[in-house]
């Protein structure tokens, strides 16, 4: 049976991992590599490496940052920030990251996300979404969460999945960095609208958080930062918990 | 030495970093003597089926990987290249394995993507391995059951995880991005040693 992934989320600021509260108020948690290492042994599904201050600086996610990733891990990763041509994708990809996410820049650009796909597959492109409720719609941001967008959220994530992402992650804006939970509405509301997998973000404070979102919504992952930087939750634990909870997930092997 | 095959696919870097941290010497190739004469010879591949076969033929890598004596192991799109034919752009394939690859029809999500395990497991490849033990799968396209079948796994319907004939072995899932799992099978095909000729 396919298992629910638990997916950590790194927070790159000039090679560190950091983690804000509500897209601000910026902390230092630790070394990307060593992090990433521990995750890898406590059972972590995937990775994905955001860097936070690409697009806002105009600057190049670091390359040789995913390098020595890629050379160290032996799970999948995602990078994302900042990668706003084919060419920043193709150098992320060379240097051996197995997924880009792509947020303001498909924005701005929505066949980027086809460029991507055409030249090294879907399987490898995911459309990071910031959402935000406004009365009873759920809006686009970009820039890191500054920037309303006039795209409705459902209505982008379905025109994504047609350019060629392969994969969505959702983050929603009103739970990131509150440890209420995930916004069970708007991530039920995409995934049952797409035919490719959702990763849901924002929001996880506590284990039943994770099996509300696989129990409530079709996510297909649950993705989280600050719970797991600060042990608040180890992974074997969410694990077993949500294994208890008849929710499949990998069991460390 | 093992040669991993150089073609136009995605994840050939994630390959030889999973080599090198086994302690394996590798190279990365196009050239046909270097790959005749590697003890193991890899075929990774994420990617489209149809270009992926162009290239191949363009270059002659199609004869070369058919006609190849030592353990050869496809991975992903490698597997499906290595089958008959694809419902990917109605691609002619090697004809290693006699099965048809196709696409997963729209029950679930697609691609099948994240970890699973086996409804079976047998061979060389998957010694010591476990039908509860979970892998790294993405994909859209799956290999039917058939003669050749070493794993078969079960997502919208049961499909071909592993093959294995002669000298080819081949995966669907990715051993290079499957944490321990996957190095136990790394470790046991190059474990195989060359047989025959």
């Amino acid at each position: 049976m396919l298992k629910k992934r638990i997916i950590p989320c790194l927070d790159i600021q000039n090679g560190r991992t950091v983690k804000g509260i509500n897209f601000e108020g910026i902390r230092d948690a630790g070394d990307p590599i060593e992090l990433a290492k521990r995750y890898v042994l406590e059972g972590a599904d995937e990775l994905v490496f955001l860097d936070i201050t690409a697009t806002i600086e105009k600057r190049k996610t670091l390359s040789a940052l995913v390098t020595r990733i890629a050379a160290e891990i032996n799970i999948p990763f995602t990078v994302g920030g900042g990668i706003s041509t084919l060419e920043d994708a193709a150098a992320m990809i060379r240097a051996g990251a197995d997924k880009v996410s792509i947020n303001s820049a498909a924005v701005k650009r929505p066949e980027l996300l086809s460029e991507i796909a055409n030249e090294f597959g879907s399987q490898c492109v995911v459309l990071a979404i910031d959402t935000k409720k406004e009365g009873d719609t759920w809006w686009t941001y970009v820039h890191g969460g500054r920037t309303k967008t006039d795209k409705k959220t459902l209505d982008w994530a379905k025109e994504g999945e047609k350019l060629g992402a392969g994969e969505i992650l959702l983050t929603s804006m009103n739970s990131d960095g509150t440890k209420t939970g995930f916004s069970l509405d708007v991530t039920e509301m995409v995934s049952a609208a797409v035919g490719i997998p959702v990763i849901a973000s924002g929001g996880a404070g506590s284990m039943e958080h994770f099996k509300d979102v696989f129990t409530k919504t079709e996510a297909s992952a649950g993705l989280a930062a600050s719970i797991f930087h600060y042990e608040e939750i180890a992974i074997p634990d969410l694990k077993n918990y949500l294994t208890n909870q008849n929710i499949p997930t990998r069991i460390n092997n | 030495m093992i040669a991993i095959i150089k073609y136009n696919a995605g994840n050939i870097k994630s390959v030889e970093n999973a080599l090198l941290r086994l302690g394996r010497d590798c190279v990365v190739t196009d050239d046909e003597a270097e790959i005749r004469g590697a003890s193991h010879v890899i075929f990774p591949g994420v990617g489209e089926a149809r270009s992926a076969m162009q290239y191949l033929r363009e270059r002659r890598l199609d004869k070369l990987i058919k006609d190849l004596k030592q353990p050869v192991l496809g991975i992903c799109l490698g597997q499906q290249l290595m089958c008959t034919h694809s419902e990917e752009n109605d691609t002619e394939c090697l004809g290693i394995f006699d099965s048809l690859v196709k696409k997963f029809p729209p029950k679930d999500k697609v691609p099948h993507m994240g970890w699973n395990d086996f409804t079976e497991v047998k061979g060389t490849l998957f010694k010591g391995f476990s039908p509860t033990d979970d892998v790294y799968f993405v994909h859209s396209y799956y290999a039917e059951i058939c003669a050749d079948t070493t794993a078969a796994c079960d997502y919208v319907l049961p499909f071909s995880a592993g093959l294995q004939k002669d000298n080819f072995y081949a995966t669907q899932f990715h051993p290079e991005k499957s944490a321990k799992a996957g190095e136990v099978i790394l470790r046991n095909f190059l474990n195989i040693k060359r047989t025959g000729i």
